[in-house]
């Protein structure tokens, strides 16, 4: 296991984590006042708050850009640095798995309840009869209306196979990152992007396609909510590891990293390898089963 | 013991700038990256948070001291016991241990810092500003959050426009609390000293790097939780509303997925810190410690396999509850090689009763009636009795107070001189352990008795058959709310006027982090320090 050696950079001071703080506590306020409309200001506020929050990582990552590049930090160092970004990435997979659990749960054992199964005979008799437990549904209440469920062998399937190549390319930029050949490295990395920006353009369509023509939405019963919450989430994350992979495309372009110094490019490989992941379960459990 | 590493100290830091703080309040406090100074910001912000809980908790007793509606209207009342919870369990309890791994990790290990002393900072910062937001709900229309701290749907989603700031301000203290996690697990698995093992680190490391992968696994949980209620509230999804399909009965299974690892990351710290306390007073190397280290790590396996048990009555099937019961019961197995291994580390040593020690035997003895009580509860039929009852709140207090919070200060007493340079009074430290002892059990025993013969929880009028004992409670609780006085004092006059502790500060103290002087310089272990086995209090001992 990797221990002490040689001395340990221990920034002195810094800045921006109360600048985030101010920017965090902005933006959820903001966005309090938003949903409760107690006041017209809380858009503002959360707008204010997004903004500090970008300058903060803006300049936190400047600085250690900055710090990385002037060779300061060492292997002990990097291995916090992959170990923070590790543990980042399990966090985000329970967070996921909240969703999951929910969907779980919907589809094994609140519906069939509802519908009379095991215990729930007499739930069904006396509040919901006449249900008929299926998926996906909207409840015995139908909350939302009639709706169609989103079908998995068009956009879902093409969005897959979307995702999945750009795994591999961001596999063949990292392998001409290691071997030091940055043109194919820019190329592939480009591509990664494009993929990610493609899978994006298909779900928004998928949205735009089930508010405006199969009447699903966010207030479609378990189903809906499931659904959106759920792709809406991993839709947020793509957008973010797509952000963060032109950050590193543009730190590429700008001769950033080379073949043993590359940290971020491998956390933000791992953040997408990650989403990647998520997907796989969507498709399965949410679209295909 | 310790020349090796005093001499290297000597050496190598007391010429360095180990002394250059920053100067200022805001470069010194709010910009800090140093592990002291955060470890010394969240002790603060837990002492604040837990007058302000204590506070919630006096309106509380004040109004069972009698039958009736006294003071306060039921609406309010249920505001307080919500508003008591969270605060204890968010604002006080856990940032009390994050301060303390703040503090002792880096010294205990031989690091010079915390592994990302920038996100340090962060993890703290926000809290201060996710408790401004909770507590200000108290002054909105509606009032602050009354649905219980479990925020249990509908009821909890029902309430007025403090649904949102409850919901996001979990959302800060979970970001929060993943950070200072995750800076935990990476400064112990990377910033150990060359010489310091796993299996050779202080019992307090190995609680957290436990505790920290509890938190990294469940916060998010949490997180993910509250997210369904605040769309479920103000976006129309029907996540716990059967009408669409949905199950109330739902979020009580992903809270307590959550919920019960939570309840151990609020002791399994404070079992590191008994393990600390009593080798030193008892002069004897800890009883079975590769046993302890397997303990902990098999209850935090344990813990995320028995949530159901807070939910016995909720209409699971029959399967469900046998499987949760028994489940449940066999976490008495390595909770109990745990306190036999206390008292075997005490056996035949020679003991002295400095105040930690005082508090760390009384964590031993209190905690285990709370662990018994726990058993009780974990039985299903018995459940069914208990269930919402006093005499569920008299488990979770001795659990948490005189569990958690006992060690917590016994762990501030013992570490003080360390972090000061000054001893306190031991005469008026042991009026404060007296005096808490005493009080503690008049405020939270006679709340089984109340609980056995059927006073439920979360209620502001009673039956007057349960009158004497609820004076009785209400009495100790007055009692207890002076020991934050008393605790404040005997450490500000320590700090103005105590004697000057030695290297050691205790006789039979092992371990890294009294090779540095006291008080700890701003800087330690800039570069690691060499370490002998024999300087650890398990460095050469193989059981």
């Amino acid at each position: 296991m990797a221990q002490a050696q040689g001395a340990y950079y221990v920034p002195h001071g810094t800045r921006w984590p109360f600048l985030g703080s101010i920017g965090l506590s902005s933006t959820v306020v903001g966005a309090a006042l938003w949903i409760n409309e107690t006041t017209p200001y809380g858009k503002y506020l959360m707008a204010f708050g997004i903004a500090c929050l970008l300058s903060m990582m803006f300049g936190w990552f400047r600085t250690v850009i900055g710090e990385s590049l002037a060779g300061i930090y060492s292997k002990q160092v990097d291995t916090s640095f992959r170990m923070g970004m590790m543990w980042f990435i399990f966090s985000e997979v329970m967070f996921f798995a909240a969703f999951f659990g929910a969907l779980f749960y919907a589809r094994n054992m609140s519906v069939p309840w509802i519908g009379g199964e095991g215990d729930g005979a007499l739930t069904n008799f006396f509040l919901w009869k006449g249900y008929t437990p299926a998926w996906p549904t909207n409840g015995p209440g139908a909350i939302g209306g009639s709706f169609e469920s989103m079908p998995a062998w068009g956009v879902p399937l093409l969005n897959t196979l979307i995702l999945l190549s750009s795994g591999v390319t961001i596999t063949i930029a990292h392998h001409a990152l290691r071997a030091g050949r940055r043109t194919q490295l820019l190329i592939w990395l480009g591509a990664t992007v494009i993929l990610g920006a493609l899978f994006l353009k298909f779900q928004a369509g998928e949205y735009i396609e089930a508010y405006t023509k199969m009447n699903l939405t966010l207030g479609s019963g378990v189903y809906g909510s499931t659904f959106f919450m759920l792709t809406g989430f991993h839709g947020m994350h793509v957008t973010l590891g797509a952000i963060m992979l032109s950050v590193i495309w543009l730190r590429c372009l700008k001769g950033h990293f080379d073949k043993d110094h590359h940290f971020a490019f491998e956390a933000v490989a791992w953040y997408w390898h990650f989403v990647d992941v998520v997907w796989l379960g969507l498709f399965m459990f949410v679209y295909v089963l | 013991m310790a020349i090796h590493a005093a001499a290297h100290y000597a050496d190598h830091a007391q010429d360095d700038h180990h002394n250059h703080k920053p100067h200022g309040f805001f470069n010194r406090w709010v910009f800090s990256t140093n592990h002291k100074d955060i470890g010394t910001l969240y002790l603060i912000f837990a002492f604040i948070m837990a007058c302000v809980g204590a506070a919630f908790s006096g309106v509380i007793r004040t109004e069972l001291m009698k039958p009736g509606l006294q003071f306060v209207q039921p609406y309010f009342f249920n505001q307080m016991t919500t508003m008591h919870a969270l605060v204890m369990i968010f604002g006080a309890i856990m940032p009390a241990f994050v301060g303390l791994a703040n503090w002792m990790i880096p010294l205990q290990i031989g690091a010079p810092d915390m592994a990302l002393p920038r996100m340090n900072n962060w993890s703290f910062w926000i809290l201060p500003f996710a408790f401004t937001i909770l507590l200000s709900t108290l002054f909105m229309p509606g009032g602050a959050p009354a649905g219980g701290w479990t925020m249990y749907p509908p009821l909890a989603i029902q309430g007025g426009n403090s649904v949102a700031f409850l919901v996001f301000s979990v959302h800060l203290m979970g970001i929060s609390s993943i950070m200072g996690a995750i800076n935990i697990i990476a400064t112990i698995l990377n910033m150990r000293a060359p010489g310091m093992d796993l299996l050779k680190m202080p019992i307090f490391v190995w609680s957290w790097l436990i505790t920290a992968f509890l938190l990294i696994a469940v916060m998010p949980v949490l997180a993910g939780a509250v997210t369904m209620l605040l769309t479920d509230k103000y976006f129309g999804t029907s996540f716990f509303n059967a009408a669409g399909g949905g199950d109330p009965v739902m979020f009580q299974h992903i809270f307590w997925f959550f919920g019960h690892p939570e309840v151990y990351i609020m002791i399994l710290p404070a079992f590191g810190i008994v393990s600390e306390i009593i080798p030193t007073f008892s002069r004897k190397p800890l009883f079975g410690y590769q046993a302890m280290v397997f303990a902990i790590a098999s209850i935090a396996f344990l813990s995320f396999i028995v949530w159901g048990h807070h939910m016995f009555t909720v209409g699971m099937p029959l399967g469900g509850e046998l499987y949760f019961m028994y489940a449940t019961m066999l976490i008495a197995v390595p909770t109990g090689v745990k306190v036999f291994n206390w008292v075997s580390t005490m056996w035949g040593g020679s003991m002295s009763f400095e105040t930690p020690m005082l508090w760390a035997i009384s964590f031993v003895i209190l905690f285990t009636i709370g662990g018994f009580s726990g058993l009780m509860l974990a039985l299903v039929p018995a459940d069914f009795q208990y269930q919402d009852t006093y005499f569920v709140v008299a488990h979770f207090h001795y659990v948490l107070v005189t569990g958690a919070l006992f060690a917590i200060i016994g762990a501030i007493y013992y570490w003080w001189p360390k972090w000061t340079g000054r001893m306190y009074n031991e005469t008026w430290a042991k009026v404060h352990f007296w005096w808490s002892m005493v009080f503690v059990n008049v405020l939270f025993f006679p709340q089984h008795f109340l609980g056995l013969a059927g006073m439920p929880r979360r209620i502001p009028d009673y039956n007057v058959a349960f009158a004497d004992w609820n004076l009785v409670s209400t009495i100790g609780a007055y009692g207890m709310f002076l020991t934050p006085i008393m605790m404040f004092l005997i450490l500000r006059r320590s700090l103005k006027s105590g004697a000057p502790a030695t290297m050691h500060v205790w006789e039979g103290t092992h371990g890294l982090e009294w090779t540095v002087p006291s008080p700890a310089p701003f800087h330690t272990f800039e570069t690691p320090p060499v370490i002998h086995d024999e300087d650890l209090a398990h460095g050469d001992i193989t059981h």
